[in-house]
């Protein structure tokens, strides 16, 4: 499982190809373990820390199976009006948030053990 | 014939079968539980480890760890009630498990898998039944405090448009006196009352068109005020309990005026800590302020402006300060309103994500959780020295045993 999870982590870029030509870079390694913690532990105050939903609904790959990435992106960057979920994008990139998309629909990682 | 003294001989049998018996009882007292010797509940508390499933338990006169009570689940956005003896507490976990463990011989003595997806509780006011607030299903269920056997399941359902009897996310739950809990839901812009306090059903008040999105609420110490804070609109309601037929009130209605609302990256919680004085002191949803209203006019005293989104807004036990923290990006910081003149008088780093803060029982010192710096710090409330550091990973809810003797959780 662990395995599985570093070979997802070290290539990230080729959903990212097929989803949007013009997207920006990838995150850096270091900034993809930044946001795995932010999505763990900060949109886990909503979503819940396992993604299994709050507040807002879960984030797990079978509840997000029928969601496009675009519209995922749409909502981190954007928010959803007359819904709690705010408008990130004065924290995430759009190369974060269409990475935080990749990782929510394939199964998001956890945070690594310190 | 034996002389009045005891001989040498005695006396050696003598303190030797007190010594036997002390031993005895030592040895008796070590196999009930983790403590040798009786001790008191009044200075423990937990602190809710929710990366590790794992409540820390304190002391906070010895401002130390005593030891865990782990394997508690899912306890990202835990909350926890206290047993009136302080020595029981309950664990909600958003797993939907509601836990009853023991501080004092940190044992789990009763578990039950009530919900799928739960976000808090409260225990009624003479202790006798334990209520679990959920998001799935939505509604609230009530147990018997002593061995969680279910009492009540009562579902919030309500007529959303095309989906009649639609399940509502239950939030702001609170004791009121007489076995009674009042709540809201979220999808339903309504506050329920249940009423356990006779045989039979519980006997449901309902308030509907309370103002859209409630997402948390408060009931004052004094039992009369339900206010609960609403994320759709500017304002709060607020319901006088006290009154023969109780209605709902707008207060604080439209305090943004109409100005673009800041994103709000994490949900304030009101719970319980409002009052100072005759004032409240609430959070502001989308605008980087703290509300004072007047409990007896209703009316807007002040608005204080703060560092960030307020999350917790608490005041002291005694009501001379009010501590607030914040959300993403701006939770690295604590600030202290003076309730005197209603200004910041002190803004403090005490490490990295502060998800919570909780005062002793006379509040001398405030528990702050910093979950990226893995610690708790202990700070003096009148200097705002750090007295202690204790090490805790990812710290979230800090839950002290004074809770049990407080109206409205």
């Amino acid at each position: 499982m662990r395995l599985v999870l570093l070979l997802a982590l070290l290539a990230p870029g080729s959903v990212a190809a097929q989803a949007d030509e013009a997207a920006p870079a990838t995150p850096s390694q270091e900034r993809q373990q930044a946001l795995v913690r932010m999505v763990r532990q900060d949109c886990g105050s909503c979503h819940g820390m396992k993604l299994t939903g709050g507040l807002g609904p879960p984030l797990t790959r079978q509840a997000l199976a029928e969601r496009s990435l675009e519209t995922l992106v749409a909502t981190t960057l954007h928010g959803r009006p007359g819904t709690p979920m705010p408008s990130w994008k004065t924290m995430l990139s759009a190369a974060d948030a269409l990475w935080i998309a990749q990782r929510l629909q394939s199964g998001f990682p956890d945070e690594a053990s310190r | 014939m034996r002389g009045y003294h005891r001989s040498w001989h005695e006396r050696l049998l003598a303190l030797l079968c007190v010594a036997a018996l002390c031993v005895g009882a030592g040895c008796a007292s070590a196999l009930g539980g983790v403590d040798a010797s009786p001790s008191g509940s009044g200075d423990l508390g937990v602190v809710v480890g929710r990366a590790t499933g794992t409540l820390t338990v304190v002391n906070t006169s010895s401002k130390e760890a005593l030891g865990a009570i782990g394997e508690l689940g899912d306890l990202s956005h835990a909350s926890v009630v206290y047993a009136r003896d302080g020595a029981h507490a309950y664990v909600f976990g958003r797993d939907g498990a509601l836990t009853k463990v023991n501080l004092l011989t940190r044992r789990i003595e009763a578990r039950v898998e009530q919900a799928g997806n739960s976000i808090g509780g409260a225990i009624s006011q003479d202790g006798t039944l334990v209520a679990a607030q959920n998001y799935q299903p939505g509604g609230i269920k009530v147990f018997d405090a002593r061995t969680l056997s279910l009492v009540a399941d009562i579902p919030a359902n309500f007529d959303a448009p095309g989906e009649p009897g639609k399940r509502s996310r239950v939030v702001g739950l609170a004791e009121l006196p007489g076995r009674r809990f009042i709540y809201s839901l979220f999808d339903a812009d309504q506050i329920w009352i249940a009423d356990l306090g006779q045989p039979g059903p519980p006997r449901l008040t309902k308030f509907e068109k309370i103002g859209h999105q409630p997402y948390d609420a408060l009931v004052t110490p004094d039992g009369r005020y339900y206010i609960a804070g609403l994320f759709g609109e500017d304002g709060l309601a607020m319901i006088d309990l006290w009154q023969a037929q109780p209605k709902v009130h707008r207060i604080l209605g439209g305090y943004g005026r109409g100005q673009e609302a800041l994103p709000v990256f994490k949900m304030p919680h009101l719970r319980g800590w409002a009052i100072a004085g005759r004032n409240a002191w609430l959070p502001a949803i989308g605008r980087h302020e703290v509300l004072v209203v007047d409990t007896e006019t209703w009316a807007e005293v002040a608005r204080v402006p703060v560092a960030g989104q307020p999350v917790f807004v608490m005041a002291q036990p005694d009501g001379r300060q009010v501590w607030v923290n914040f959300a993403i990006p701006d939770y690295h910081r604590v600030q202290v309103i003076d309730t005197m003149t209603r200004q910041v008088v002190r803004t403090l780093e005490p490490g990295a994500a502060v998800l919570h803060m909780e005062f002793t029982p006379k509040g001398e010192a405030v528990w702050i959780s910093s979950r990226d710096a893995n610690r708790v710090s202990v700070i003096d409330t009148a200097t705002f020295a750090t007295l202690a550091t204790l090490p805790v990973e990812a710290p979230s809810g800090i839950f002290f045993s004074s809770r049990a003797a407080r109206l409205g959780l």
